[in-house]
């Protein structure tokens, strides 16, 4: 019988969990919107989750891209179909790898930085001090992270694309020597904007909720100690990464899977 | 950090942003910024399609006008019926004008080819929703394998 309980314990605490990480997305973004209050944080938070992520997205864009276009070539030019390298590099830099990719750092570079955060704010009760004063810290410290990081990811994400292509034609074309004509027109009668470049946008607004969500969640309803933060961090960055990867192939199979 | 800085580079980021989709839609997905061009639809009934698709482009030497709309089977005579919009700014073909199936180099996608027929005295010009009455299928490997071995049979 023990381990009937057992189950059934886990059970209930993983549905509260799911339940309370609900409430406090409800309580965040549905409200009467305080837009003059609410703006400046916004733009703060946008700050501090999208323009210091910037360093490592165009970095890792870049080199995956130069990667792709290296290992491509050499698979292409056996075929005399190196010309192809252009849509190769962006068909999977907008459908696959910009989005993911994107997450990916997103939830190790900034979900981290969003609980560890908010973790801290709840152990050193400054979250409590604001409920006292009363300000509610879901829609002064939560809403504002929130919209932030479903903002900056799909932009993110376009500056990822492009870069990547970018760096494909770097190694692609001045490198490797494929025609730079041949690059940009193959891609450009292949790619189409609804379905290959909208997705990747969908996708990523889909990924960048996901994250903020957990990071968010996970801070918020962290053990208040120093085990507790880390324990959380640690749990958003592997929860949201694994997130990631499990929806991509629900949104690939939705969006690609069915002609 | 102060928030004016962090505003200033927000805004950077943004217009970074935007410049990355800009770059997307005009150098790689190749929208043009005008918008869709008006069109005029042409139908042309096949024997068999082969391998074109919605999308596919329709061309004139080479010149792209305009683009597969919708591939439909007439329920009537169980042949496909291919819907065709071309550009307003190529609508002055005749009638006789003929459309056939071709592929682009080996292993390339297949278009439809349009051949612009002759321009004679009582032959109207093709307008709005017409039928293509000269069609040529898209050619079948197995098919054309299955001729050269009956011939060289005989």
């Amino acid at each position: 019988m023990n381990w009937l309980a057992s189950i059934g314990a886990l059970t209930i605490a993983k549905m509260g969990s799911f339940g309370r990480a609900t409430l406090m997305l409800l309580g965040a973004i549905i409200a009467k919107p305080q837009f003059i209050k609410n703006t400046p944080l916004t733009i703060m938070q946008i700050y501090v989750v999208g323009v210091q992520s910037l360093l490592i997205i165009v970095v890792s864009g870049l080199f995956i891209g130069m990667v792709m276009a290296l290992q491509g070539y050499t698979i292409l030019v056996s075929y005399g179909a190196e010309g192809s390298l252009g849509p190769m590099v962006a068909l999977s830099l907008l459908r696959e790898l910009g989005p993911v990719v994107t997450a990916l750092l997103f939830a190790g570079r900034a979900g981290s930085a969003l609980t560890a955060e908010i973790g801290l704010m709840k152990t050193t009760e400054q979250l409590s001090s604001l409920e006292m004063m009363a300000v509610d810290p879901l829609r002064r410290i939560i809403a504002p992270r929130f919209w932030a990081g479903m903002i900056s990811m799909p932009m993110l994400t376009l500056i990822f694309s492009a870069v990547g292509i970018l760096g494909g034609h770097v190694v692609g074309v001045d490198w490797l020597g494929v025609d730079s004509g041949s690059y940009w027109s193959i891609m450009q009668a292949t790619v189409d904007w609804d379905k290959d470049v909208m997705n990747g946008v969908i996708k990523s607004a889909v990924f960048g909720f996901v994250i903020v969500w957990i990071a968010t969640y996970k801070g918020y309803d962290s053990i208040p100690t120093s085990e507790g933060i880390s324990k959380a961090t640690t749990q958003t960055v592997v929860y949201s990464s694994l997130a990631v990867l499990g929806l991509d192939f629900v949104l690939t199979a939705l969006m690609f899977g069915i002609e | 950090m102060n928030s004016r800085k962090a505003e200033i580079l927000v805004g950077g980021f943004v217009v970074l942003a935007f410049a990355a989709g800009m770059m997307l839609a005009l150098k790689v997905a190749n929208q043009s910024m005008a918008g869709q061009t008006e069109t005029y639809t042409l139908n042309a009934k096949f024997d068999n399609i082969g391998g074109l698709k919605v999308r596919s482009a329709v061309k004139v030497g080479g010149v792209t006008i305009g683009r597969v709309d919708s591939i439909t089977l007439s329920s009537r005579d169980f042949t496909p019926v291919v819907k065709m919009s071309i550009s307003k700014e190529y609508n002055q073909f005749p009638e006789t004008s003929s459309v056939s199936i071709l592929t682009s180099g080996l292993l390339g996608e297949q278009y439809v080819g349009f051949q612009p027929g002759f321009e004679i005295e009582g032959i109207e010009n093709l307008a709005e929703g017409d039928f293509i009455e000269d069609t040529k299928s898209a050619l079948v490997l197995e098919d054309l394998i299955g001729q050269f071995l009956f011939s060289k049979g005989q």
